[in-house]
């Protein structure tokens, strides 16, 4: 536990790439093979699950740090994350005196998620009292979650490739898939090479860039194919030795969220993989991510939402064919294989993502503003003789989305950041217009929104936030209606959980108008004039 | 009603009786500086009264002044009220402010710490019945390591980057933290440059206290006498042109916010040594049961959570608006 909380303080103290590879990889060397399975699980979000819900965590560290919960929540409220709280307030009292390796504690949180709260309590607070300052933080994050230390699984990968001198691709893929880090072992998982072993396992995702140019910098419109770009889940669907497989792009494999997709498992042969888009249908046409949402966090799912929100499989690709690996072969020729399968299994389940014709970069721009019209967020550039890639990769596929819509909103609320930004306020509420039943205008709360401005501007608003503040709520803050910010979102639509019966996608801050006053904010009436 | 003996109003903390303020925060005719950080000695006044080994010090920062001294624990008298001055541990020449009227005692800490720094006369503490306490660390989430911990990290941290030939650049306040890291770097490691502001004020304060040897940093520095070496800067350097000539450099920030992990990289430092000249929790409840006041009255920092705090052990705490700062992150302070 030593050497691991000593790694993540390591890559929590630098922002350089190569020194968190270097230390990485200088670890994936020095530990126990054991150790080094639990490592790639964690780094992988393979975390074995909480074993505690984190309100018998405050209870538990309150307690032990002798002060009210009504204190600790205020301090948690200021060091912005619940693990790093825990390991301040609580003083180290007792020396340690075994060391117990990563591997040992994982299982024990393991153990520890069947035993009654007096079990779970006991063995918290032991542990808290015995280790030192930052090896009970990582202890505790271990039970609470995310690091958030900047290590992807890419970067994890890389270190690994080096450590071990097996080819980076390769450990992505036998890294992949649905394997558990109590029963394999390192042997098992990296450095053994079994084929019957990928049964389940999809391909690493191709992933595009934003396209910033433009798309007449790509050169001659005949070496390209062009898409829409759907707004659901990137997905991969596998049939091999007669069961299917559906892996989203987050590499979580949910087949079990989407029994629809066990009605089209005998049509499809063995030895096939598709790429694709996962979306939702209304009434036979796309419906909006909104409507997706309401499936995707089920895991199980009632008849009645079937029947309500079916998903389906917009394909777009085909991966392996006859148990043959596709993606050497070039984009053009896959494409015609898919289209073939596609059309002979014929049902509605599994569809295609059509290709768009066009002679000119022009013809294409037309089509792009009009993508809203056909529920996509924009276009997809694919080079026609393009493989299929690892990752994010740079020529031959670009992403060319719509401009974002955008609307004046007003700053009513606001909270402190996570993380970097925890002595910042940073995460605004922001409201429109509306008329209210007595024809007064009132503000309504439209959105959340946390990225966009610069750490001046962020420090600025901070500043004003300070010094304006109306009300609090626990972390929250009413402040003076006084700012306007352009708010841009990528989709929208009508929501029932909302106050303000719109949900956006994706909103973010594009601007502070510093020019507006907040009577020149836009209204809701505005918003839902944009809903298609 | 009488008025209490002192009163916070728009332009610092006043003693009616005695027509003289305490670190005001607007020009005032007479006024009582606990210690030199440019929050508490401010501009204009037309007469200071403070404790000797801070007068050089406004002095340095203020220029031409009208001051009077007092030694720690000597009384006098204005208009029948009865101050002295007590080492408030914070930086060089730091008091606390004792006032007592008809029997009545009154302690304002100004910024203190119970910790000995090796630099400043350690604070004592002072038996009264109303309070002025700062709070800027009080959190439970608060709570720092013996010095000497932190000081072999900090020369670790200098011989480590020194072993990958790169310059050590540590950030600290110009007055107080500076010489405070300073007087405890080991000399054996390498040579300690300064930048000027640091070097400047160094300068004024080696006659209060004996310090390892420092080097100015000019436009004649040759970035390979830095290499392996220590610089220690203010803040406000940080990101500033003026730190190129470092390169290649690690940087560290030496201060109470670096417990947490956030402000450290929000600052986008290399490293946090947590260093403070404040009280933790820890330390302020102690020195709260020390001064055995009835009356709490707290200033700045966290002042709604810890004055709650103090009400639910039973204390009568309050808080009150003034611009101190306490310990920041930011360069304000510098500017001075």
């Amino acid at each position: 536990m030593k050497r691991f909380a000593a790694l993540i303080k390591r890559l929590d103290t630098t922002n350089k790439t190569n020194v968190k590879v270097n230390a990485l990889a200088e670890y994936f060397k020095e530990v126990s093979d054991q150790d080094k399975v639990w490592t790639i699980a964690l780094l992988s979000h393979r975390r074995p699950s909480r074993p505690i819900n984190t309100t018998l965590l405050r209870e538990y560290a309150a307690e032990l740090a002798r002060i009210e919960l009504w204190l600790f929540e205020d301090s948690y409220h200021i060091v912005g994350d619940l693990a790093e709280t825990i390991a301040l307030v609580i003083p180290q009292t007792e020396k340690k005196e075994d060391e117990k390796s990563l591997t040992q504690y994982l299982e024990d949180m393991i153990w520890l998620k069947k035993q009654d709260e007096k079990v779970k309590k006991s063995y918290l607070q032991n542990e808290w009292k015995h280790l030192p300052y930052y090896e009970r933080f990582v202890f505790t994050k271990l039970l609470t979650g995310g690091f958030r230390i900047g290590v992807s699984q890419k970067l994890m990968t890389r270190a690994l490739a080096k450590a071990t001198e097996i080819d980076e691709d390769i450990l992505a893929y036998k890294l992949m898939g649905n394997w558990k880090p109590q029963t394999i072992s390192f042997k098992e998982l990296v450095l053994d090479e079994k084929a019957s072993d990928y049964l389940s396992k999809p391909y690493p995702f191709y992933l595009a860039y934003a396209l910033e140019e433009e798309p007449s910098d790509l050169g001659s419109p005949e070496e390209w194919y062009a898409e829409h770009k759907w707004d659901g889940i990137r997905a991969q669907l596998i049939k091999r030795n007669d069961e299917i497989f559906l892996w989203t792009r987050g590499e979580e494999l949910v087949t079990d969220r989407y029994p629809e997709f066990q009605k089209i498992k005998d049509l499809i042969p063995n030895g096939t993989v598709f790429d694709g888009e996962l979306l939702p249908m209304i009434n036979d046409s796309i419906g909006s991510f909104y409507d997706l949402q309401k499936r995707i966090g089920r895991r199980t799912v009632s008849k009645s939402l079937l029947e309500k929100i079916p998903v389906i499989l917009r394909t777009y690709d085909l991966l392996e064919f006859e148990e043959k690996d596709l993606r050497e072969t070039a984009f053009a020729e896959r494409r015609k294989k898919l289209s073939n399968i596609v059309n002979e299994i014929a049902h509605p389940t599994l569809g295609i993502s059509e290709i768009i014709t066009f002679k000119k970069w022009d013809d294409l721009k037309e089509i792009r503003e009009e993508a809203r019209e056909v529920k996509s967020e924009g276009l997809m550039l694919k080079r026609r003789d393009a493989s299929y890639k690892i990752g994010r990769k740079k020529g031959d596929w670009w992403k060319w989305k719509l401009d974002p819509m955008s609307i004046d909103a007003v700053l009513t609320y606001a909270m402190r950041g996570h993380g970097r930004r925890s002595n910042l306020f940073t995460d605004y509420t922001f409201a429109l217009w509306s008329e209210n039943e007595h024809g007064e205008r009132e503000l309504v709360t439209f959105a959340k929104a946390y990225s966009g401005l610069t750490d001046k501007e962020f420090k600025a608003v901070d500043k004003f936030i300070k010094a304006n503040t109306v009300e609090r709520f626990g972390p929250v803050r009413s402040v003076v209606p006084e700012l306007v910010f352009e708010i841009g979102f990528e989709a929208i639509a009508k929501s029932t959980r909302h106050k303000s019966g719109v949900a956006t996608r994706f909103p973010r801050i594009i601007r502070w108008r510093k020019d507006k006053k907040i009577e020149e904010a836009n209204s809701l009436e505005d918003l839902k004039e944009l809903i298609q | 009603m009488e008025s209490p003996l002192l009163i916070f109003n728009d332009k610092g903390i006043y003693c009616p009786p005695a027509d003289i303020y305490i670190d005001a925060w607007r020009p005032v005719k007479k006024c009582i500086i606990s210690h030199g950080h440019s929050d508490h000695a401010r501009y204009g006044h037309e007469y200071y009264l403070t404790h000797p080994r801070n007068e050089p010090i406004i002095k340095h920062r203020l220029g031409k002044i009208n001051v009077e001294t007092v030694e720690w624990g000597e009384k006098f008298k204005i208009n029948g009220v009865t101050f002295s001055l007590h080492p408030a541990g914070h930086v060089i020449g730091s008091s606390q402010i004792r006032v007592e009227y008809k029997g009545e005692v009154w302690v304002f800490t100004g910024d203190y710490k119970l910790q000995n720094d090796g630099v400043c006369a350690p604070w004592e503490p002072i038996q009264c019945h109303s309070l002025i306490t700062e709070c800027t660390f009080g959190l439970p989430a608060f709570n720092w390591r013996p010095q000497h911990e932190v000081m072999t990290d900090i020369n670790q941290w200098w011989k480590e980057n020194q072993k990958e030939g790169k310059t050590s650049v540590i950030f600290g306040y110009t007055l107080g933290k500076a010489q405070r890291i300073l007087k405890h770097l080991d000399p054996s490691i390498g040579k300690i440059h300064t930048h000027g502001a640091i070097e400047n004020m160094t300068t004024v304060l080696r006659d209060l206290c004996e310090f390892p040897e420092t080097n100015l940093i000019t436009r004649e520095t040759k970035k390979e006498e830095l290499l392996g070496n220590i610089v220690i800067a203010p803040p406000s350097a940080h990101g500033s042109p003026w730190i190129r000539k470092m390169v290649p450099y690690e940087t560290a920030a030496a201060s109470g916010w670096m417990a947490f992990r956030g402000a450290r990289r929000r600052r986008a430092m290399d490293r946090g040594f947590v260093l403070s000249d404040h009280c933790n929790w820890h330390e302020l409840l102690t020195a709260i049961n020390e001064f055995g006041a009835e009356k709490i009255i707290c200033t700045h920092g966290y002042t709604d959570i810890f004055s709650k705090y103090l009400r639910s052990i039973g204390l009568d705490a309050r808080t009150e608006k003034t611009q101190y700062e306490g310990e920041t992150l930011e360069t304000e302070k510098e500017a001075v």
